[in-house]
């Protein structure tokens, strides 16, 4: 075995321990709100890393996220609640029996989560990646509905549209940004594979990589369910930071969100999956003022819940409209110090 | 016969595009297939390639049926092609390019890249290098590093064709090679598909209008017309061939 520690092993060792660094030093000195904004972050850095691995890496246009985070939610959040907490809190109808006695540690159930989703995803590219086009689009916005009208109508599982309460308080910083890390790392290991490579050239040009030998259906369906494991992990880790959940969370807005962070990053580049998060979950924290009454010039308006979204909808259209390629293009990290010497070859 | 087409029939609803053809390339040959617009080139390059599936008859690839089986597999077993209007992984570099060729030739499984297993890195090791080697081959190893489609449209076929002889081919299919290319251009691509021929041990089938560059290039040509065979040979007897002549430039002794 030989591995030579070249330039870019000491770069990404620096940013990982850079990382690690941050989030001890966080968990320890930030105040109670600036961590939950950070856990936010974290979690979503692990949805915009995965959802990218399909829509930008492989280049299928999919709306997947809403639906494989509440399974992943879901499914967490059945493990995690103590057979006690159940009892009560099924109000619509009595829980099936084995519901009751679903139960196991958090990492078990963040895995089992993932696990589930990974296999849905599984099950829907068979019939979905035989044809080309955008009906992964069609599909796959049709499941997150699909989930959540089965959240809403099976409350012998869910408890309906009253959601489950009392998950426990799992999630922590350690968590969220630990396994953050652990998702960039693999999912840019497998970028910067064969397997990544055969994902890029399915959506450079799918004829062209069939002639290379590649099988284009197996590396569409690896990209669909790498990215539904991990959604399903971030959804487990979502329900224990949030301690409850309920269908309303998991609707379109989820993945219109998610979508707006890895276009505004830059499609196909997992750094601007990372940057896109931190502007887009940070920023809309930051413009928080926007939705509560604001005092302008001598008058008062009234506040306005959803005037942020107008921003982030403004925003995908100037994206669209001045800069196509998002902030990072379909670039990584280190190659932006290789494109600046470049000139001097 | 490394190569063999069995009395092939393709029909688009009414249309025939190819109409019971038969012919067979040897092993090291430059095969040339031409013919006017719409003869049915293309056409047969597809279903070679398993992309258009036959009407009637069959293709064998050293003595073997390619029936039924998927453009991927095809390519695995050994018949590479590269595209009329040149269709290259547009960002990536050049190398990455090559790479792809190597797709199913590197053996490492997914677990084993995402945990950066020793033979991940041995088997990455293995195939970069021989990328570099065919790139050099085709003297475009400095460009390696550059994105494949900012390259001159000479050097962009050079990639295109050294990314389909990294898939290891015994045939391979060129979809009119020198399309596109200068005089220059083309004759230093006639010399490296020549000499390519011998060090990749390879049989080439390819289409092409040039006539200067068929005649030069091939073993032997086969000529289509309206999907029918009209004359198997030598180049140099096709053009003096009364039917061939038809085909191309009309029949003047018509009324």
């Amino acid at each position: 075995m030989q591995i030579s520690l070249t330039k870019h092993h000491g770069i990404n060792v620096a940013i990982v321990a850079i990382a690690v660094w941050f989030i001890w030093f966080a968990s320890g000195y930030f105040d109670e709100y600036t961590v939950r904004i950070l856990n936010n972050i974290a979690i979503f850095i692990i949805l915009a890393a995965s959802y990218n691995l399909i829509n930008g890496v492989t280049g299928q246009f999919s709306l997947e996220p809403n639906g494989f985070v509440a399974i992943g939610a879901y499914v967490t959040a059945l493990l995690l609640i103590t057979p006690d907490a159940k009892m009560y809190q099924y109000a619509i109808v009595d829980p099936y029996p084995f519901i009751l006695t679903l139960h196991s540690n958090f990492i078990v159930a963040l895995l089992l989560g993932g696990f589930f989703s990974a296999f849905l995803a599984f099950c829907l590219s068979m019939p979905v990646f035989r044809v080309r086009g955008d009906y992964l689009a069609i599909v796959t916005l049709g499941f997150g509905f699909i989930i959540k009208i089965l959240a809403i109508n099976t409350p012998e599982v869910t408890n309906g549209s009253l959601g489950l309460n009392d998950i426990p308080e799992f999630s922590n910083l350690y968590w969220t940004g630990g396994i953050a890390i652990v998702t960039v790392i693999v999912i840019l290991n497998i970028v910067n594979s064969k397997f990544g490579r055969a994902m890029k050239a399915v959506r450079d040009d799918e004829d062209a990589a069939i002639a290379m030998g590649v099988n284009t259906f197996k590396a569409k369906t690896m990209a669909f369910c790498t990215s539904a494991f991990f959604e399903g992990i971030g959804g487990g880790l979502l329900a224990a930071l949030l301690t409850s959940i309920s269908p309303d969370l998991f609707d379109f807005f989820f993945t219109f969100q998610l979508l707006i962070i890895i276009v505004l990053g830059g499609l196909g580049s997992t750094t601007g999956a990372i940057i896109g998060t931190i502007l887009v979950i940070g920023g809309s924290e930051w413009m928080r003022f926007l939705d509560e009454p604001m005092h302008l010039f001598g008058y008062t308006t009234t506040a306005m819940p959803g005037m942020r979204m107008v921003v982030f909808s403004l925003l995908l259209i100037f994206i669209m409209l001045f800069a196509r390629e998002g902030i990072m293009g379909k670039r990584e990290f280190k190659e932006l110090f290789k494109s600046r010497t470049k000139g001097d070859k | 016969m490394i190569l063999k087409i069995d009395n092939v029939t393709k029909n688009f609803g009414g249309v025939t595009a190819i109409n019971e053809t038969a012919f067979g390339v040897a092993p090291r040959e430059i095969f040339g297939l031409i013919g006017p617009n719409g003869a049915g080139k293309t056409t047969m390059f597809n279903i070679i390639t398993g992309n258009y599936e036959p009407t009637l008859g069959e293709v064998f690839f050293k003595n073997e049926s390619l029936k039924g089986l998927k453009p991927h597999q095809i390519v695995r077993k050994g018949i590479a092609r590269t595209f009329q209007n040149i269709r290259l992984f547009s960002s990536m570099s050049v190398l990455d390019n090559v790479l792809i060729g190597f797709d199913f030739q590197a053996r490492y499984s997914f677990a084993e890249s995402i945990l950066r297993f020793p033979r991940f890195i041995g088997e990455e090791k293995r195939i970069k290098a021989r990328s570099m080697e065919i790139l050099d081959y085709f003297d475009i190893a400095q460009f390696s590093k550059d994105k494949a489609v900012d390259l001159s449209y000479g050097q962009q076929r050079k990639v295109e064709i050294a990314r389909a002889l990294a898939t290891n081919p015994d045939l391979l299919l060129l979809d009119e090679p020198a399309a596109g290319m200068n005089p220059s251009e083309t004759e230093e691509l006639g010399e490296i598909i020549k000499k390519a021929r011998h060090d990749f041990d390879l049989t080439v089938l390819l289409i092409e209008h040039d006539m200067k560059f068929v005649n030069q290039m091939c073993d032997k040509v086969l000529v289509l017309d309206y999907g029918k065979t009209i004359f198997e040979g030598k180049p140099s007897d096709a053009i003096k061939d009364k039917e061939v002549i038809t085909a191309y430039l009309g029949d003047f002794n018509h009324d």
